[in-house]
């Protein structure tokens, strides 16, 4: 989310009713964003622990539970913020605005579940570009067809 | 129609609307036109259009009527659709909805499908929010393909068996033979992957567990690679090789460690390489440390391995960054119960940590604190902790004031000291306080015979200070009324004594009685305070008229106080000062425990009642307080309440043991209930003397037959021991009036806690 309180990426892993994700999330927002910039980046929520870290404009958030290491934690949302910088070449938030499919793409490629699919980043980076290039193959022989005005 | 306009020109218009509302009508608009879109069945826009409305539903707007249209797209061909529409069936769709189970067929299409990218993608939407409906359904392609030879599907199948397994349980079963070589890969993926798997499963079955626990060598041998093995720039992250894998097996050998001897000893090697020669400068490699620890503390380690794990916890105590202390002074409180030695070693870190700025790390600094103390650093620490009491939030006030009470109770060097310590928090934080000190607090001042004076004179000069704290307010009156008589003639010893006059104090009580900062039931203790003066100091009629003219007042609690005290003062007057006596000392029968009846040695024993038989004897504190209050000097005290009672109490009930008796249920019948007035305090003071309560105790509650059938009878007798007239004795006879024997006969009584019996109380035996 930004630091104004907008929503860009939410994922759900467990089956919520709509009306309570949506209070959940202007919860957080609330709790994360009243955060000052010297504290640590847990906090307790419900019953949840909450892993949090601010990137230029953005904040990522984590709900983890209790069993869950937080440190290593951090480390997950940040290999994220690193496939979003080498897929889009130092991302900065508009690009998680106008690409926000994409965004979603990469999350579900690196995670699923809540948790990590692939540890490499190569390996991630790779499966989005093939999965890329076949959207490209989709499209364009239908271009080619709209071309020829038979489309 | 005219083509539906593309998605990012749709988000670049939106971002130009000024305000919510102006936004709110683009957004309908551009709803109302792709409703009409999906009514067309246009095939071509469809996803263009899906994707439109992912976007409004992320700000917030509803988009249900797309949940068909994403299934839609599921199905179609071409992969671009394929993937809106898996994005759109994740974002949209859950399990509540019950169209959601349209989307099984396609799922199981596309998981046999030839792309591996589309396979993937059913994968990735059935791991995330498969309903267990789907789950059962789809069980058997998961399981397929996790024993596929594709890495980049097996990985995949991994993840999605943990949520299959997740929603239905029973199929664990099912994906145990795929597990066979999961962790033989060199694929990283899918040995995170399956690493996961394991856990899941070794976490639900105690099977599974014992199942999988012959993995341990293998999974050492895999963890070792990693650390030993050169640089590997694919899963290197700050200089440490694939911190994820190393933590998710930590993770799994903490599981399958817990509790088995064998495992453990086959990772004690390992465990101590990884917390020995892990790099500390960055935040991977403390995680992976922080991992290395919560697996020493959880499975059966050596000593040496233990003290080491605590020396990193401490070494993370002085680390820069906070979330590393954070997460240390959290395992810390784990395991500072079962290595407490080795965490006191740390402790004065720990009390800086009460120093810091953030919150949550204060907070656990807090608890550990509390925690650590002991004997021999309670004076240091208790000064820290009412330094930290004086300067932190409101939030933590309550926590920590109860804490450094129970603290000071359990290792309070001295009495004065302790004093000194209450005093302390009370002026501090006083109204934080928990209602449950007070009459704690109260019991303390009582028991520490010597130190009354100086008390109360304390406790008088705090109120001349400050009179808003109601909990501080409330045992300095409560003293004053005691120990009034002390704090005029000056005769402290420990302290200079002030010199006070009865007038002054009567002031500064009365002045309590009309402040606005008052509670009704601070009001209620300075009467009964201004009441038990009458017997210590000589200005009576002072005293007499602030009674009387409170026998009018608006407050039904001090209008019957004040009408019954005045009562005292004219019908019963020759009995006001054995009721307004001295409270004697409470025994203790310790801090928030169950809810238990004190005995006390009663000074007036000759108005103790005689024993009665009563089904229930714990009452809420704060009635018998009142009542208390309203008996003055009498002796019993009902103590310390901190739990709710079980039983409930009733009114008559609270009376007969507040004047001391033991109530006598013993034996498997419950013997009925007393023919004792059940009504409210207003005819207190006359059920004092109309009921035969007061009767002498000479005389003796009758035998009674408690059981008399099939020829068993059984008898109790009632007396008072010789020693402790307090003690009632039952004496239970039992005959056997029939020919055969009777073996095995077992007694067990089930008693309120007032009695307690000489033995066990169980009695087996023959008749």
């Amino acid at each position: 989310m930004s630091r104004q309180g907008k929503l860009r990426l939410q994922k759900w892993y467990t089956a919520t009713a709509e009306r309570d994700k949506k209070k959940m999330v202007r919860e957080l927002m609330q709790v994360v964003l009243a955060r000052k910039p010297k504290m640590c980046s847990f906090l307790e929520w419900r019953d949840l622990k909450i892993v949090y870290k601010r990137y230029a404009s953005l904040y990522f958030c984590c709900a983890v539970e209790e069993q869950d290491n937080e440190l290593i934690t951090l480390e997950v949302i940040h290999r994220f913020v690193e496939l979003l910088d080498k897929y889009f070449g130092s991302v900065c938030e508009l690009d998680i605005i106008f690409n926000f499919e994409k965004a979603y793409f990469i999350l579900d490629e690196f995670l699923m579940g809540g948790e990590i699919q692939d540890t490499s980043k190569k390996s991630v980076l790779k499966a989005i570009e093939q999965a890329d290039l076949l959207q490209e193959e989709d499209e364009s022989p239908r271009s080619v067809l709209e071309e020829m005005g038979l489309a | 129609m005219p083509a539906p306009i593309r998605l990012r020109e749709l988000i670049r218009t939106i971002r130009t609307a000024r305000t919510q509302a102006e936004e709110r009508e683009m957004i309908q608009k551009e709803c109302a036109a792709i409703r009409s879109s999906f009514r067309e069945e246009d095939n071509t826009y469809r996803c263009r259009n899906v994707a439109k409305l992912l976007y409004m539903h992320m700000l917030g707007y509803p988009a249900h009527f797309g949940q068909l249209e994403c299934l839609k797209l599921i199905a179609s061909q071409k992969f671009t659709d394929k993937r809106i529409g898996y994005l759109g069936a994740m974002l949209l769709l859950d399990e509540r909805q019950d169209v959601h189970l349209l989307m099984t067929n396609c799922i199981k299409n596309d998981l046999n499908h030839s792309t591996q990218y589309v396979q993937g993608l059913a994968l990735c939407t059935l791991g995330c929010m498969g309903s267990s409906e789907m789950c059962r359904d789809l069980a058997g392609e998961v399981e397929k393909l996790l024993k596929t030879s594709n890495s980049y599907l097996r990985k995949k199948a991994a993840l999605c068996a943990v949520h299959v397994i997740r929603k239905v349980p029973e199929l664990m079963e099912m994906f145990l033979p795929a597990t066979k070589n999961l962790l033989s890969e060199k694929n990283h993926g899918v040995l995170h992957t399956s690493v996961v798997l394991l856990t899941e499963m070794c976490e639900r079955s105690p099977d599974m567990l014992s199942h999988f626990r012959k993995l341990v060598p293998q999974l050492v041998r895999i963890l070792k690679n990693l650390i030993m093995s050169g640089y590997s720039p694919e899963h290197d992250v700050s200089g440490i090789s694939d911190p994820f894998l190393q933590v998710r097996i930590l993770r799994l050998l903490r599981i399958l460690g817990k509790g088995d001897d064998d495992s453990s000893e086959a990772m004690n090697d390992i465990l101590a390489q990884v917390a020995t020669n892990t790099e500390t400068s960055k935040n991977v490699g403390n995680a992976i440390l922080y991992e290395t620890v919560l697996t020493i503390m959880d499975i059966k380690s050596e000593s040496g391995l233990r003290v080491l794990a605590i020396n990193i916890l401490g070494r993370f105590l002085l680390n820069n960054d906070k979330n590393i202390r954070y997460v240390a002074l959290t395992s810390l409180l784990k395991t500072v119960q079962t290595d407490h030695n080795a965490v006191q070693r740390h402790r004065s870190t720990i009390v800086d940590c009460l120093k810091d700025l953030d919150v949550s790390i204060k907070r656990r600094a807090m608890e550990l604190s509390f925690a650590l103390v002991n004997g021999n650093n309670i004076r240091g620490m208790m000064k820290e902790l009412l330094y930290f009491l004086d300067s932190c939030d409101p939030d933590f006030k309550a926590d920590c004031a109860s804490g450094i009470f129970l603290a000071a109770e359990k290792y309070a060097p001295s009495k004065r000291w302790h004093i000194d310590t209450i005093m302390r928090v009370l002026t501090t934080a006083g109204s934080y306080v928990r209602d449950d000190s007070v009459p704690n607090l109260i019991q303390l001042i009582t028991n520490s015979v010597e130190m009354h004076a100086y008390t109360v004179q304390r406790l008088y000069k705090a109120l001349l200070d400050d009179i808003s704290q109601q909990p501080l307010v409330q045992v300095a009156s409560w003293c004053i009324g005691e120990y009034g008589d002390l704090l005029v003639s000056g005769q402290c010893e420990e302290e200079e004594p002030i010199q006070v006059s009865e007038d002054e104090v009567l002031d500064v009580l009365e002045g309590l009685l009309v402040s606005n900062l008052s509670t009704p039931v601070t009001r209620g203790y300075s009467l009964t305070a201004i009441m038990k003066l009458s017997t210590r100091f000589s200005s009576l009629n002072r005293i007499k008229k602030v009674v009387s003219i409170y026998g009018s007042s608006i407050d039904v609690e001090l209008q019957q106080r004040a009408v019954e005290y005045n009562a005292l003062f004219k019908k019963y007057d020759h009995m006001r000062p054995a009721l307004l006596e001295r409270m004697p000392i409470m025994e203790k029968t310790g801090t928030n425990g169950p809810a238990e009846i004190v005995q006390t040695n009663g000074e007036t024993e000759s108005t103790i009642l005689d024993t009665k038989h009563l089904p229930s004897i714990t009452q809420p504190a704060s009635q018998a307080n009142d009542l208390l209050d309203l008996l003055g000097g009498n002796d019993v005290v009902p103590v310390i309440q901190t739990t709710v009672p079980t039983k409930p109490a009733s009114a008559g009930g609270e009376l007969l043991d507040l004047l001391g008796d033991l109530s006598l249920t013993g034996g498997p019948t419950p013997t009925p209930a007393p023919s004792v007035p059940m009504s409210q305090p207003p005819f207190l003071l006359d059920g004092l003397t109309s009921q035969p309560l007061f009767n002498d105790i000479a005389a003796v509650i009758p035998p009674m037959t408690a059981y008399n059938k099939n020829g068993l009878k059984i008898e109790f007798t009632f007396e008072r021991s010789n020693p402790n007239p307090n003690i009632a004795v039952i004496t239970i006879h039992a005959t056997n009036s029939t020919e055969a024997d009777m073996t095995e006969f077992v007694f067990q009584a089930a008693v309120p806690k007032v009695c307690s019996f000489p033995s066990s109380s169980t009695v087996y035996g023959e008749l």
